[in-house]
């Protein structure tokens, strides 16, 4: 079941009237891709490409279980070489976000494990694994009180401000921010940031992801209603 | 009335409570928040913020509405937690307020009391059994819980034998326990699954489709070859023809149900028919 949308948003993503390069890329999303996990999902934005699987609610291991909600596990491979520092701590934000969306409380002593495969990565990439963890949640039925997703901005050393940048523009940009929004008052759920900027810059770029979510948002209603629509 | 409802029901930015009923057999998705109908109408009535006094409340029709499957009770609205379609069953008997719930697709199962399950034995320990259902945990079934058991004529069980029982205890805090036996003490079909045949996994809407009182695949299915079959709530199917040819034909015929459409359906059937 895959869906693709081409989603341009000049000038309603950008709030102030500072240049080109404001847009989000091409998106594509295919879900109940994989026989074996209980559901799996594969996001495609621009270059960028992550596959996601999930199983649960699973077995857990004693020593892990907790209680009075599931465990939340979020593993995450490169697509080359062993994971390192930098798979982990994108682990623990994919994994943060995931814990305050996901309805823990009705599986306890139970896990539920995203396991995530980068296939390409052409910029944006910890927004494309958040945007394939919930495709891939909501593919599996696990009980989520929002959907959530993952939109980059990148600002450049002239203060330009750039929706979903490529590999070229993250490695140029004087700051890079991701947020993690989600989808009934497009709160802020989880935000990681790199480089230099000002107060005012980071209300800009978070007013800006925000508008942007909305398309994200729509497109997976899109995606999600071409899917039912089949049966 | 029911649009000027949900437009005054806005309360958060860019989120619209949308009341149940313009919503159903729509699809849904986790977050959003649907009214219920008497809900609507004090919605309407205090679209300005003032609510008129209602000196017999009791002439609203209060019934009770049974939330299912892939919907939370909050406040007092439903927030929708599972991506589906939005059902609702009408009352019979005609109290209460009917039953909404959210059709979706999945593949792993969660015990849910009264379910009819197929399992797999695992371990015997004691005196129970530890049964594979395909949940979070295994389900215990008691030795006594068959029909005519007792302590001295055990079941014949061995494990990875095939269990067709029904739970009895299966909620999120408890390790699910399973029996095969009804209330009366009789097996009603239940109990040890017999040799031979195929035991495969399908989805969890598929079985409710199939096992659904107006569906025909099972009818086309029986006309073909003579055959038994059983379905559990689990997503398994266990069936058995006279030949392993058939009963793999049988297999693949009940898997490929999910995706075919009714006419390539009776294509199959027809060229397996005449072969």
């Amino acid at each position: 079941m895959q869906t693709e949308s081409k989603i341009r948003a000049d000038s309603r993503t950008e709030p102030g009237p500072r240049g080109p390069g404001c847009s989000l890329r091409h998106f594509a999303c295919e879900q109940n891709l994989l026989s074996r996990p209980d559901g799996s999902a594969s996001f495609l934005q621009g270059d960028t490409s992550v596959l996601a699987g999930v199983y649960g609610p699973a077995e857990v291991k004693i020593s892990k279980e907790i209680f009075n909600k599931a465990t939340l596990e979020v593993i995450l491979r490169p697509k080359t070489g062993l994971p390192g520092v930098a798979e982990k701590s994108r682990e623990r934000l994919i994994r943060n976000t995931c814990e305050a969306v996901v309805l823990g409380a009705l599986h306890p002593r139970t896990s539920i494990t995203v396991v995530l495969q980068v296939v390409s990565d052409a910029g944006s990439l910890l927004a494309c694994c958040l945007n394939a963890a919930c495709m891939a949640l909501v593919d599996a039925g696990v009980p989520m009180r929002a959907l959530f997703c993952g939109v980059t901005c990148a600002l450049d050393s002239d203060g330009t401000l750039m929706l979903d940048p490529t590999a070229k523009q993250e490695k140029e940009a004087r700051a890079v921010l991701t947020f993690a929004l989600d989808s009934v008052e497009r709160k802020l759920l989880m935000s990681t940031t790199k480089g230099l900027y000002s107060d005012a810059e980071l209300q800009q770029c978070l007013a800006a992801a925000q508008t942007a979510s909305t398309h994200v948002f729509r497109f997976y209603r899109e995606s999600l209603q071409r899917r039912y629509s089949k049966s | 009335m029911a649009e000027a409802a949900g437009v005054a029901a806005e309360s958060l930015a860019g989120c619209r409570a949308r009341a149940a009923r313009t919503v159903l057999d729509q699809v849904v998705l986790p977050g959003e928040e649907l009214l219920l109908p008497d809900q609507e109408d004090g919605e309407g009535s205090g679209g300005a913020g003032e609510r008129p006094l209602r000196l017999n409340a009791a002439a609203r029709s209060r019934g009770r509405v049974v939330c299912g499957p892939g919907l939370r009770r909050c406040g007092d609205r439903l927030l929708v937690t599972k991506c589906g379609r939005l059902r609702h069953k009408e009352p019979g008997s005609g109290s209460g307020g009917g039953v909404y719930w959210v059709d979706s697709q999945q593949k792993r199962y969660v015990p849910v009391k009264g379910d009819h399950v197929i399992g797999i034995v695992t371990a015997k320990s004691g005196d129970i059994f530890k049964v594979d259902v395909g949940g979070s945990e295994p389900a215990s079934l008691s030795y006594l819980a068959f029909e005519g058991a007792t302590k001295r004529n055990r079941p014949n069980v061995q494990v990875g034998d095939l269990i067709y029982g029904q739970f009895v205890v299966a909620n999120k805090d408890m390790e699910p326990e399973m029996v095969c036996i009804d209330s009366c003490g009789r097996a009603n079909g239940m109990g040890v699954i017999g040799q031979d045949g195929l035991l495969f996994k399908v989805t969890l809407g598929l079985i409710r489709k199939l096992l659904a009182p107006d569906c025909e695949i099972l009818q086309e299915v029986g006309k073909l070859y003579p055959l038994e079959i059983v379905f559990g709530m689990n997503g398994r199917i266990w069936v058995k023809a006279k030949t392993i040819q058939q009963t793999l034909i049988l297999a693949n015929i009940l898997e490929a149900c999910e995706h075919m459409t009714a006419d390539q359906r009776k294509q199959i059937f027809s060229r397996l028919a005449e072969s």
